[in-house]
């Protein structure tokens, strides 16, 4: 199946799958009318999306170098770019970011500008430059543009710190979608998707995870737009959501001052006994905060998703995997724009969301309702039950007010269908989704960790004369081991979701942005320079995240730090960054220019033709 | 100059072309967000329909338009890859 013109037909062989995927929808929505029960369509959609990733899988396996690190660089520019979305939209891009929009409003949404500008940087700065230089990793590009062990490992050290804060939240992800769908506990979910993960990836490495993430974006994007037309059209929303819902913003603002944004106060929800990581309404929809602070927390938080963006080694790397230079460059403008399709979307299904929920004049609105109506509802029980939900009559009147209603964020994208009244099998579809989304971004992420130890740490450092063979069997001991290392973190829940999400961009930012930026845009930038700058910036990163960070700051510092400048937890990339940048440039300046044939590579990585710096097989 | 030197300043300053746009639709108008909220764009508030889906959507295009225009620049300095590389 993958050889000669599989290339070829590729467009072929993913229809046929988009169209067997859309057969599959249809005979649910039969069963569903059948009376087949809404937990066994749940199982049916997640078991048989997961089967068709691991048959992709079994099939591209493969026992060559290049092909398991590079996917043999021939994945044309379109497809890579499905990959790549897959590869970025996380369970929490799938699952939480509608549900931070419903909370958060305008000041969350620099989450979608941070998230989607960082291509450009990836763009202009990076992808062309790290594809022709040929490498298979990024520590393989650093490596080798500064020269030396001491340099690569450094940057696998940051590697390995980024892309495991944010595997471990992926594999929770995969764990908590797994669990419900499946109906098991959530530690044996997480085993479900650590496996899921491993077959997908263990035998044909980045070729593997390729073609499965192609298949893994067709069903999350199917699985989000479908219920946001669908919902669109049947609240009166119009039929194409995204240009037409300013009415319902604009109707979100009277609701807000007819019911009044109330803030609670902690001392009554504990009182009332609200679940932890349920949230209420109390900001507005589309306002702008006033004030000089809030427009620097709205600025520095894209710009940390941004630069984190253009820093992680997992994105990176997937445009090692395009025939040409050319092309890589074009696969990030395909990559961006399919992730466009769903994060543009998230906006309109949390208005849609809200405007169901708080709108008397929809069937569907409970805000202003009796309360015991509301909890005779049936989807009110059913996350009451698995404490998704819950009611908190503060002012004892029987009537639910705005803040007396309480939802964890991701109910958004979960039970929203339930909500409008569409059927299960809309909901079976969103778990499918939501798996996809967490397993893909997993997959790159194990991915690009073992890769790196395997390529860098043990054949680079440890072991250069290791057969191909070898390598191969290291690297995938190595996959094996850190996604049961992730899965075993994440069976403890250690933190919600976006938190550390957050923090691979953080400190990606910190170590890897100007080693990368600067290795190919400033000749002058040395060994030393790069070791001092990656050193410096991850550890002052890591310093500044666990002063100001409650939860670590009183342990270790005995007491709560307030943020400097507004640089909180979420953005600590902005104290670690800048130390890497003046540190690396004081330090190079003070070292010896790099040698001749240094600066020969950087002008070959800089023009499109030639050879590649490093060989097809190294 | 030589004709790689001279690449090299045109693909520079193509970067900062883009950066600036970049940074134009990604920071600056963000900086006036609660001004641009006065105006309206398709019913939606500006600031909020700019962050909902209008700078990302700016961010599609420049990508495209800049990935068109550097293979321009490599094409005029004979740097352009074979198609069937």
């Amino acid at each position: 199946m993958f050889k000669g013109d599989f290339i070829k037909n590729l467009p072929k062989i993913y229809g046929t799958y988009t169209g067997g995927f859309l057969v599959f929808i249809i005979l649910m929505a039969i069963a569903e009318q059948a009376g087949v029960s809404a937990k066994n369509i749940g199982v049916m959609f997640v078991a048989f999306t997961v089967l068709i990733y691991a048959l992709i899988g079994y099939l591209s396996r493969t026992i060559q170098v290049d092909a398991y690190y590079v996917a043999g660089r021939q994945v044309p520019t379109v497809f890579n770019g499905m990959a790549t979305a897959a590869d970025w939209m996380s369970g929490a891009s799938f699952v939480a970011l509608a549900g931070g929009v419903y909370y958060g409003g305008y000041t969350y949404m620099a989450f979608l500008v941070g998230w989607t500008g960082g291509y450009v940087l990836v763009a202009t700065l990076m992808a062309p430059y790290l594809r022709k230089f040929g490498c298979y990793t990024v520590p393989d590009f650093i490596g080798t543009r500064y020269g030396g062990n001491l340099v690569r490992a450094c940057s696998v050290f940051v590697l390995f710190i980024a892309s495991f804060t944010y595997v471990t939240a992926q594999i929770n992800a995969t764990g908590t979608i797994a669990s419900r769908a499946l109906g098991i506990p959530f530690e044996a979910g997480v085993w479900v998707g650590l496996i899921s993960i491993l077959i997908c990836s263990m035998l044909g490495g980045m070729r593997a995870v390729t073609w499965t993430q192609v298949a893994q974006y067709i069903v999350l994007i199917v699985a989000y737009l479908i219920p946001v037309f669908w919902i669109s059209n049947k609240v009166g929303g119009g039929v194409f959501p995204h240009l037409m819902l300013g009415d319902e913003v604009a109707r979100l603002g009277e609701l807000e001052q007819q019911f009044g944004l109330v803030k609670n106060s902690a001392a009554d929800m504990k009182a009332a006994g609200v679940p932890g990581g349920l949230k209420y309404i109390s900001g507005s929809h589309s306002g702008v905060p006033e004030g000089g602070m809030a427009v620097w927390k709205y600025l520095s938080l894209a710009i940390c998703m941004m630069v984190g963006t253009a820093s992680l080694p997992h994105i990176l790397m997937r445009y090692f995997t395009t025939p040409s230079v050319r092309a890589a460059r074009k696969s990030v403008a395909w990559s961006l724009f399919f992730i466009f399709l769903l994060y543009s979307s998230a906006p309109m299904l949390a208005t849609l969301s809200k405007l169901a929920l708080m709108d008397p004049n929809l069937p569907t609105g409970i805000i202003g309702k009796s309360i015991s109506e509301v909890q005779s509802i049936e989807w009110v029980q059913r996350w009451s039950e698995v404490k998704q939900v819950f009611i908190a009559d503060f002012n004892g009147d029987g009537i639910l007010q705005l803040n007396e209603w309480f939802m964890r964020g991701d109910v958004v994208v979960l039970a929203t269908p339930e909500v409008a009244g569409l059927p299960f099998v809309i909901s079976g579809l969103v778990f499918a989704g939501g798996m996809a989304a967490a397993m893909s971004t997993a997959d790159g992420l194990v991915l690009a960790i073992s890769n790196a130890l395997s390529h860098d740490i043990y054949y680079k450092i440890i072991d250069p004369k290791a057969d191909t063979a070898k390598r191969l069997l290291v690297a995938r001991v190595l996959l094996v081991i850190i996604g049961a290392a992730g899965a075993y973190i994440a069976s403890f829940r250690l933190t919600s979701i976006l938190g550390s999400v957050a923090w691979a961009f953080d400190f990606a930012m910190s170590g890897l942005f100007f080693p990368l930026v600067l290795g190919v845009w400033w000749k002058r930038a040395t060994r030393a320079g790069a070791i001092a700058g990656i050193v410096t910036g991850i550890l002052s990163g890591l310093f500044y995240l666990l002063w100001v960070y409650p939860k670590f700051s009183v342990p270790i510092f005995g007491g709560v730090n307030e943020p400097f400048l507004g640089i909180d937890h979420l953005r600590f990339g902005l104290i670690g960054a800048p130390i890497c940048l003046v540190v690396m440039v004081v330090v190079s300046l003070m070292t010896k220019e790099p040698d001749a044939a240094t600066q020969k590579m950087v002008d070959d990585t800089r023009i499109p033709t030639g050879k590649a710096i490093l060989g097809k097989q190294h | 100059m030589s004709n790689k030197d001279a690449y090299w300043n045109k693909t520079k300053n193509h970067m900062i072309v883009t950066l600036v746009l970049w940074a134009f639709f990604s920071l600056v108008i963000f900086m006036f967000g609660s001004e641009l909220n006065t105006m309206s764009f398709l019913g939606y508030p500006l600031a909020y329909y700019m962050t909902a889906q209008g700078s990302l959507l700016a961010f599609v295009i420049i990508l495209f338009w800049t990935a068109n225009k550097q293979e321009k620049i490599d094409e005029e300095h004979g740097f352009s890859e074979r198609e069937d590389d």
